[in-house]
């Protein structure tokens, strides 16, 4: 059992744990995560290492309410417990002095990039950040962004905050004014993901993203995980989750992560039926109802 | 093998002990069992087992147990037996083999004990695997296990893997006195023996109960550690203080054939299809929350011929695959899997496609499995295996519809212990080195058995691997020398 010292939504449906977890605080390094599973009858879910206290013993988990199990956890506040956390997972992101960086987050992605941001920081880069969310309320770490960003951009789909538009509109502008670029490392929704690469794939700039597909053991047994790189199958838990954005095929990731849907929206249905019987508490959430009734409209994969 | 003039327990004389048939295994029904999880074999009763037990030849020279790779002493055993004395005959198994119930039901008898059994020459060898799987399942009902008292030595073990090597291992050494940690990558303890083997072939209650006489023997275990990630084996240690360290982290990622549409939704590796099913109980889906492909009525095939191969198609049937197959592309006998499987999945309308393979799978153009091109083969000279090399016949090929291809055609090594310990030794295809006397590894204080040494085997080969590495281990841990 693993204990919630500290629960917090930092957005609508987006929630920071801070769970104990020493062995795992221990040894975290940036671009990593961990698999979760909440109860008995739970599957076992990825979820993204925002960062980690070893002294404390602790980890931030960030979590998006997506479908059933991220719904439910974010149901959880502190003092609850989780059944098992298992990590950190996946190869940690290569840290290097490589001159000027940028980092992408796109919506919850950016908890993701955060320590990598963070840590390319420290390594000597000039450290340019991309934010993008749908709207306002979804920035998510924009103060830890800030602080260890020399330049943060953010945009919101809808230009409710900072600038309207998208992640990669910034991320072009930055192209064509000629600024140098010796490594673009981005997090977030696939298509977002895509974009990126696309985009600097002709100007041969080194971009890397972290992959989100469908995973169950993330230790190197089962094989779920599988992605296409170059022609050839790969495992995210093992081989990855980062990757050399210009050899993933990205369209095998979306289809390969739609794979349960049916099932993911069944299960959704399900608790929402018996939330609004009043089984799990949602007082918590600051948008209660909101967060926890979003429609599912994602997978399995998507909490990375 | 000549038979033994010692004074027998066993009231058959020689001669008619050959006249006995083979007691047959009682099982559930084909048609009733290919619907449901519960197991297959369903046990001897107390007199069906010292029958089969008279059968005994008790050979001078056992090579029943000389060919057991953790050396059971079968004909004491089974002597035993035939006295009625079934709690003397559990303990006598348990000195060399800790896991019995489980070795009972899934060891493949057929290429050790039985396939050296004197009576096989002449009539059906004796129903050694059966026999032990009767006491071990004996001694649990009873309740009544005599638990060994030993001086505590003060060395610690760390033992990597909670699997039939691990377990192995960990079940030794707590006898010889060492403290004993056992650490489990998943949430639940048993390795391949949980998420690997199904229910109707290896009931998970089976493993508890194993599970907890090693933990009522003073074994600790600690699940959701990576050895690896989460600590590493210099850490183990140098931090935590464990004098020796046991890796026996099994079979890795699977294998993909390389041919088109093996990316395609409705594509399985084993692994995959097995763990949502044994683990993570999908198929109780929506009470479990892991979901998986709905099978009923579909067309199912699971590409390989081991014992893997057969647990994930008779898997598929239990959930109501419509036709499943099974594609081999050598022949019946090559197959790798226990007979006893091949047999229940015959009884069961399991599908045999055997001399086939195949070279391409078909999508809907949305992504999803739709069917598989094969070609037939025949087989040719032998290859490195000493099997004969699958040659394809031209011009064969015919197209088979499929909604879910399960691939079971082997593991490579995982990379994850290998990566993260300096002056471990790998060889070529990335398993760990290590001598197969001593299970000793290239690091002083660290040995390693089971599939992450030898690639993917058999239950009793990691156990056999797990028996030699305790030994070792408790040499290395009295006597200081390397």
């Amino acid at each position: 059992m693993f204990k919630i010292i500290h629960a917090q939504f930092l957005a609508p449906g987006i929630k920071r744990f801070v769970i104990e977890a020493p062995r795992i605080a221990r040894k975290q390094k940036p671009g990593q995560f961990v698999i979760l599973r909440i109860y008995e009858e739970g599957e076992r879910i990825p979820v993204t290492i925002e960062n980690s206290d070893p002294e404390r013993g602790t980890i931030n988990i960030v979590v998006q309410s997506v479908g059933k199990t991220t719904h439910l956890l974010n149901s959880l506040t502190s003092g609850d417990s989780i059944l098992d956390v298992v990590g950190p997972l996946g190869k940690p992101s290569e840290i290097a002095n490589y001159g000027t960086v940028v980092v992408v987050g796109g919506g919850v992605g950016t908890a993701m990039a955060y320590p990598t941001a963070a840590a390319l920081k420290r390594a000597g880069n000039r450290l340019i950040s991309i934010v993008g969310a749908r709207n306002k309320e979804l920035v998510i770490l924009e103060k830890e962004m800030r602080v260890t960003s020399d330049v943060l951009m953010i945009t919101t789909d809808d230009g409710s905050y900072a600038d309207k538009g998208f992640v990669t509109d910034k991320l072009r502008q930055l192209i064509q004014n000629g600024a140098r670029i010796d490594l673009v490392v981005a997090v977030g929704p696939i298509v977002m993901m895509k974009a990126v690469a696309d985009m600097t794939r002709p100007e041969r700039i080194h971009t890397v993203v972290s992959l989100n597909p469908i995973m169950i053991d993330g230790t190197g047994m089962c094989g779920g995980c599988r992605v296409l790189i170059d022609g050839k199958s790969q495992f995210a838990c093992v081989d990855g989750p980062e990757f050399d954005a210009h050899r993933v095929d990205f369209a095998v990731l979306v289809q390969r992560n739609a794979m349960y849907r049916d099932a993911e929206q069944q299960s959704m249905a399900e608790y929402q039926g018996r939330t609004a019987e009043g089984g799990r508490p949602c007082a918590d959430a600051p948008h209660g109802e909101h967060a926890c009734l979003a429609a599912s409209s994602g997978t399995q994969g998507e909490q990375r | 093998m000549t038979p033994t003039a010692k004074k027998s327990l066993n009231p058959v004389p020689i001669k008619e002990r050959m006249k006995i048939p083979r007691q047959t295994m009682p099982e559930q029904a084909p048609q009733q069992r290919a619907h449901n999880f519960n197991e297959v074999n369903l046990g001897y009763s107390a007199e069906l087992a010292q029958q089969e037990a008279q059968r005994c030849l008790e050979c001078a020279k056992a090579t029943c147990s000389d060919n057991c790779p953790v050396g059971v002493k079968v004909t004491e055993f089974v002597e035993l037996i035939v006295a009625g004395k079934f709690l003397e005959a559990a303990a006598k198994i348990r000195e060399d083999n800790v896991l019995p119930a489980i070795t009972g039901r899934v060891c493949p008898q057929e290429d050790h004990c039985e396939g050296k059994c004197l009576l096989g020459k002449k009539v059906k060898p004796l129903g050694i695997g059966y026999l032990e799987r009767f006491v071990a399942d004996y001694e649990q009902k009873m309740g009544s296990r005599v638990l060994p008292s030993v001086p505590p030595t003060g060395k610690r073990v760390a033992v990597v893997g909670s699997g039939p090597s691990g377990l192995t291992v960990a079940g030794d050494l707590i006898q010889k006195g060492h403290k004993v940690r056992v650490f489990e990558a998943l949430h639940e303890l048993g390795g391949v023996l949980v998420y690997g083997i199904p229910e109707f072939r290896l009931p998970k209650r089976i493993i508890r109960e194993q599970l907890n006489y090693m933990r009522e023997m003073g074994v600790e275990f600690e699940t959701d550690v990576v050895v690896g990630r989460t600590v590493t084996i210099d850490e183990l240690m140098n931090e935590e203080g464990y004098d020796a360290v046991y890796i026996g982290t099994g079979a890795g990622l699977p294998q993909f054939m390389g041919i088109p549409g093996e990316h395609l939704n409705g594509v399985y590796s084993a692994n995959e299809f097995l763990t949502r099913i044994n683990l993570m109980k999908a198929y109780k889906f929506p009470v479990y929350d892991e979901p998986m492909l709905d099978l009923r009525g579909k067309n199912v095939a699971v590409i390989g011929g081991g014992n893997t191969a057969l647990d994930a198609i008779r898997s598929a049937l239990r959930l109501g695959a419509g036709k499943a197959y099974v594609i081999y592309r050598r022949s019946e006998a090559e197959m790798p899997a226990r007979i006893e499987e091949v047999h229940h999945a015959e009884q069961e309308g399991i599908d045999f496609r055997m001399l086939t393979a195949p070279v391409e799978f078909f999508s809907d153009g949305k992504g999803w499995l739709t069917g598989a091109r094969c070609v037939r083969m025949e087989l040719g000279e032998p290859d490195a295996s000493g099997r004969r090399r699958p040659v394809p016949i031209a011009g064969s090929e015919f197209d088979l519809p499929l909604s879910v291809a399960i691939m079971a055609i082997g593991t490579t090594a995982n990379p994850i212990v290998q990566t993260t310990t300096p002056g471990l030794g790998t060889n070529k295809r990335g398993y760990i080195v290590a001598s197969e006397e001593t299970q000793r590894t290239t690091r002083k204080g660290v040995f390693a058995g089971g599939d992450i040494v030898t690639g993917a085997a058999t239950v009793i080969l990691a156990m056999g691997a797990g028996r030699r590495a305790a030994k070792s281990i408790h040499e290395y841990l009295t006597t200081g020398e390397w």
